[in-house]
């Protein structure tokens, strides 16, 4: 598999406040992979950087094209599509308008009709709930139209920021078993932060341990699952 | 009876006016979070330039559209100019901007055009309409009708309004689906100023053109916004009607306010409306989930 983003020496901060110190890792084409670490590690910080949402430097290669220094805009319209914290709806419209919104960047207007369509068999709920205001959705629903809002862009990569936060365990199955279809079916790359380590390995191929702004360990989910002090320090057993 | 028709209909016609300004500060409002006090300077030094075009020989309704256009680049260039590097700065070094701008516009009109009142004229045939209200208010109120109709169905209907409230809404968002915050905070403004230039030309006919004409006018725009609340470009729209109306009628019955007064009445109603319905009469509680 050849490399979708391939990202080298990358730093972040937020004023004099350094948070990344210098990341390299790359993501493959087709895969899921997923960032580990405790609060304050940096998790979030890596996908605000990717999508240019932080002060950064360094080199962020999307296939062959450098997006290190481009607005955010511009890297959605590249096709990386943020999932961002806390869902981020825009909460005073209604559900598809949030969708259509989704494909702001697109102008193939018979193709973004079959993609609502798309999400709608994804998430039936949503249909249901489509002229409803956006706010008015429970946790569950808010975050599938976030997930909804994201893939309406086509994208070629997925950012995931803790997807699971905040909702009930059967939901979050359902959920992430949509996210695989997703990756499966649709060949979308996805690149997943999580809390829950244990769901996040389950879910991606690769992953990587952030700490303090460090990349510590990274390997297959497998061997990352079988590490001693990942093992004790994050799945808890 | 036909007494109060006439100051009901008076008010309707003066009330599209303020349902303007009240659109325009509402429309500014959203997309920053204060009101644009320098709104009604930039209304009327848009009427001057309509005038100027006229008094050079270009007839009304090209000069009124080319004001209008005008106006547009005018406020997307301040917003690039002036308000863009103050995005991070707190309220008062906005509200100082906002009474610069105020002192720019009014002192740059005065030294080209001097402070001297002029009459500006009306598109529309003199006369009235069934003797009750002026055939000018009649054609204003179905010109801010047809520009409101626009505007709304502009937010509505069309990709670039949507996104423009979007961006107003949750910038950090709209960034994520690629919309450029930036420039819809842009075009928010040369919108607003284009609004404003309407109004402004609108009204000139009948409060005649100098450098402050726009200052009472504009309390009753901000009145209307206030009344109708604040986060509902629909209720600013509502609030100026009632404004209107309210303003001419308590001016016309209430024999203590008379038309020297009838300012006033549009403080009372700002002071009442924060005092007993802070979000408006219209303004929605938004409903958010935590």
């Amino acid at each position: 598999m050849s490399h979708l983003l391939e990202v080298k020496g990358l730093h972040a901060s937020y004023g004099p406040t350094n948070v990344l110190n210098g990341l390299d890792f790359s993501l493959e084409k087709g895969g899921v992979t997923t960032i580990l670490g405790a609060n304050g590690a940096g998790k979030t910080t890596t996908l605000r950087a990717i999508s240019g949402m932080v002060t950064r430097s360094g080199e962020i290669k999307l296939e062959e094209t450098d997006i290190g220094a481009m607005a955010t805009a511009d890297i959605t319209r590249q096709g990386i599509a943020h999932v961002p914290e806390g869902r981020g709806t825009f909460v005073r419209m209604s559900t598809e308008d949030n969708l259509n919104l989704g494909a702001y960047s697109r102008n193939d207007k018979a193709g973004i009709a079959e993609d609502i369509e798309r999400v709608y068999s994804y998430f039936p709920i949503l249909k249901q709930r489509r002229t409803q205001q956006a706010g008015t959705l429970s946790g569950g629903e808010a975050q599938m139209l976030a997930v909804g809002r994201a893939l309406m862009l086509r994208p070629r990569l997925l950012l995931l920021d803790e997807p699971s936060f905040g909702l009930a365990p059967l939901i979050v199955q359902e959920l992430f078993a949509i996210l695989k279809r997703i990756n499966v079916e649709e060949g979308v790359s996805m690149l997943l932060v999580e809390q829950n380590a244990a769901l996040a390995l389950e879910m991606a191929d690769h992953a990587y341990l952030l700490e303090t702004g460090n990349i510590v360990i990274s390997g297959t989910s497998q061997s990352i699952l079988e590490n001693e002090t990942v093992r004790r320090s994050y799945l808890g057993y | 009876m036909d007494l109060f028709l006439q100051q009901i209909l008076t008010g309707i016609a003066n009330g599209a006016i303020y349902a303007c300004l009240a659109l325009a500060v509402v429309m500014i409002y959203q997309a920053i979070d204060h009101f644009n006090f320098a709104q009604g300077e930039m209304a009327m030094f848009s009427t001057y330039i309509c005038w100027s075009l006229i008094a050079a020989g270009v007839p009304y309704w090209a000069a009124f559209f080319i004001t209008i256009i005008v106006s547009f680049l005018g406020g997307l260039a301040i917003e690039r100019i002036i308000i863009k590097p103050l995005h991070h700065a707190p309220v008062l070094s906005h509200i100082v901007v906002f009474i610069g701008l105020i002192a720019i516009f009014n002192s740059t009109a005065g030294a080209i055009w001097d402070h001297t009142i002029k009459t500006f004229p009306s598109p529309f045939p003199s006369g009235s309409f069934g003797g009750l209200i002026g055939l000018h208010e009649v054609g204003m109120f179905f010109v801010t009708l047809i520009l409101l109709l626009a505007i709304f169905s502009f937010f509505k209907f069309t990709r670039v309004g949507m996104a423009m409230q979007a961006a107003a809404a949750n910038p950090v968002s709209a960034e994520l689906v690629g919309i450029r915050v930036a420039w819809m905070l842009a075009l928010g403004w040369g919108l607003a100023a284009a609004i404003g230039a309407v109004a402004g030309m609108m009204i000139a006919p009948i409060v005649f053109l100098d450098p402050n004409m726009m200052l009472g006018i504009l309390l009753y725009g901000f009145a209307a916004a206030i009344v109708g609340g604040i986060s509902s470009p629909g209720g600013a729209v509502a609030g100026g009607f009632l404004v209107g109306i309210i303003e001419n009628l308590a001016g016309t019955y209430i024999p203590a306010i008379g038309s020297e007064l009838k300012l006033t009445v549009a403080l009372v109603l700002i002071v009442t409306v924060l005092l007993f319905k802070p979000n408006g009469l219209f303004g929605k509680t938004i409903v958010t989930r935590v």
